[in-house]
């Protein structure tokens, strides 16, 4: 009796374990990095709690472009990240479900990895590439979905748990297994062939005028860009830190402040990368300027004074930078070679 | 039984030297601990933002952010000169405590009397453009116009903030003496303690960064005149180098 009893229990034991599939393991996923971020820059950051599977990837990418997780069907993470426009979506602020425009524009997104403090969004409101993805997902003016409903539906879908049985050895879907995959399949997303990668590498050369431009964007009596925006040995050209750069004099969207509740944070958003600003227009945090062109005039006369402006701001009294039209043609040459159009075409991004 | 005797007295007198050894171990770790100062007031990650100090020509002034560089921690044994070069370089960013200690790979020396030394910022040796990835993800670079390699200071802030507030960046790292043609000349320093540390056990050593003798000693900054840009500056960039000689000060040192 006591034999027939433990033989039930093992054949229990069992049945559970293929349940959560014992023996099965995803496999890993070679995140190949570029050689000039090799050459240059720290390793990415990988969470232990979430190592990249082929599984987890391919499957954070299904997800990125399913509408499935807004409320009416009609908008996927895609809709505001499309890989033809560098992952962002020419908007100056991007529209949800419900046709209301949020208060932001919409970021880019490439290199995320490489973001060592981890923290996203224009704000820095998100503490990981897992916890950015929960927020869009019920925001009113994005996806405006609910989370218990996007579970059900995933869980009730034909494909679905299977797809995360694959990638995490279990077919019942969470909110943490959802925001994993989308997350795995966003640190895949690396842009490093650009022109001037490819000249960093000795492969092409550039310009005249865009190594003029380069040595503007060098200088700190010209452009001084190279204190937030990297610099050729550091190929993010990010520093993915929070500044005020000078564009308001009082405050309508009080950035990483209102994260923080730090009065000296307010008008800090994070700096962008000024790879592919080819395709990414229009720019900054509310996308107020539609062109390049306007952007460097508005560093080179448009800076407006607050109490929290970064001190690395110069000449804010007149204004800013005071580029001549030569100068500030060079400068666009130089910023144009930072565009990757294999990025935008890669087929490993495409829906 | 005589040469029992002797052996006895060798065993003895063996036990002995190992009990007196016991009592202080012939080798231990050393670490450095850095605070920064205002004079008397101390500067950390909690008030730099909201700190406001007045330098020696009387402007009242704030932080945005202090970053800075320093390497090749070096004791020197003053009984027999024997040195110990400390790996490695400290990366301060006062906005993060824990960039405020140092302890370098090869940290264990033999107890003894010695003398510190290390360099600010990078000599010409280290100071290779783009060599050290940590400090190329940090965009801690010196422009490659200006003679490449890395900051060894940058801070950042307003003065005259109680009449007409105005940014300075006060910046340092190689000095470009030409442009053209370039002629770039190293601006580190070797900054030498003259007190004697004591290593009997593993010992933490405090350094103590004084901010305010960056605008006095022997230079009193003008900020009214040089606050930005001051990194193409020869002279300024050699008047910085002149006053980082009296910024540090040894600290507390304690053994346990």
């Amino acid at each position: 009796m006591k034999r027939a009893f433990c033989l039930f229990a093992f054949t229990l034991v069992l049945w559970n374990c293929s349940e959560d599939e014992v023996g099965y393991e995803p496999t890993p996923y070679q995140l190949e990095i570029p050689e000039i971020f090799a050459d240059n820059i720290i390793a990415p950051i990988i969470p232990t709690t979430n190592p990249l599977t082929e599984e987890g990837v391919a499957l954070g990418k299904r997800l990125f472009f399913d509408p499935i997780l807004s409320d009416d069907g009609s908008m996927a993470c895609a809709s505001c990240h499309m890989p033809q426009s560098t992952f962002t979506d020419n908007l100056e602020r991007s529209i949800g479900i419900d046709g209301l425009s949020g208060p932001r524009n919409s970021m880019p997104l490439f290199n995320l990895a490489w973001n060592y403090n981890e923290r996203f969004n224009w704000d820095g409101k998100a503490l990981s590439l897992e916890t950015q993805a929960i927020e869009p997902v019920e925001n009113p003016l994005e996806l405006h979905s609910d989370w218990t409903e996007v579970i059900e539906r995933l869980q009730n879908h034909p494909e679905y748990p299977e797809l995360f049985r694959l990638a995490f050895k279990t077919s019942t879907i969470s909110i943490e297994l959802t925001t994993k995959s989308i997350a795995q399949f966003e640190r895949t997303l690396i842009s490093a062939n650009s022109k001037f990668d490819r000249y960093s590498l000795g492969l092409t050369s550039l310009t005249p005028q865009e190594l003029n431009g380069l040595d503007i964007f060098l200088r700190e009596d010209k452009g001084d860009c190279f204190h937030c925006h990297g610099n050729p040995n550091n190929p993010l050209w990010t520093d993915n830190d929070f500044h005020n750069n000078g564009l308001d004099e009082t405050f309508s969207d009080l950035g990483l402040g209102a994260v923080t509740g730090d009065p000296n944070d307010n008008g800090k958003f994070r700096t962008p990368s000024l790879r592919n600003l080819q395709f990414s227009p229009p720019y900054m945090h509310d996308g107020r300027f539609e062109t390049l062109d306007e952007v460097i005039d508005f560093y080179s006369e448009g800076l407006q004074n607050s109490s929290t402006i970064d001190p690395l701001m110069k000449n804010v009294s007149q204004g800013g930078v005071q580029l001549s039209d030569s100068d500030k043609a060079d400068l666009r040459a130089f910023l144009l070679t930072l565009s990757d159009p294999s990025f935008i075409s890669n087929p490993d991004f495409q829906n | 039984m005589k040469r029992l005797l002797i052996t006895l007295m060798i065993i003895a007198s063996i036990s002995y030297s190992c009990s007196d050894d016991d009592s202080r171990p012939s080798s231990a770790n050393v670490n450095f601990v850095f605070s920064h100062t205002w004079d008397d007031v101390s500067i950390d990650n909690d008030n730099l933002n909201t700190i406001n100090v007045t330098n020696e020509n009387g402007e009242l002034l704030d932080f945005t952010r202090i970053r800075y560089l320093i390497s090749r921690f070096e004791f020197t044994n003053i009984e027999d000169g024997t040195s110990f070069l400390f790996n490695g370089y400290k990366f301060t960013d006062l906005s993060q405590t824990s960039t405020y200690n140092f302890s370098a790979d090869n940290n264990t020396i033999p107890t003894g009397r010695y003398r510190l030394r290390f360099v600010w910022g990078f000599n010409e040796a280290d100071n290779i453009d783009g060599a050290y990835l940590d400090l190329n993800s940090a965009s801690w670079n010196w422009p490659a116009p200006l003679g490449g390699g890395y900051h060894f200071l940058q801070m950042d802030g307003q003065y005259n903030i109680d009449s007409t507030p105005s940014n300075y960046n006060f910046h340092n790292g190689t000095a470009r003496f030409s442009e053209n043609p370039p002629v770039y000349e190293q601006n580190f320093k070797v900054i030498d303690f003259y007190e004697i540390i004591e290593v009997n056990d593993n010992t933490s050593v405090e350094v103590i960064m004084n901010i305010s003798e960056f605008f006095k000693n022997p230079h009193r900054w003008d900020l009214n005149i040089l606050d930005t840009p001051l990194m193409p500056n020869y002279e300024a960039q050699k008047m910085m180098q002149d006053n980082v000689e009296t910024v540090f000060s040894l600290g507390e040192i304690t053994q346990n």
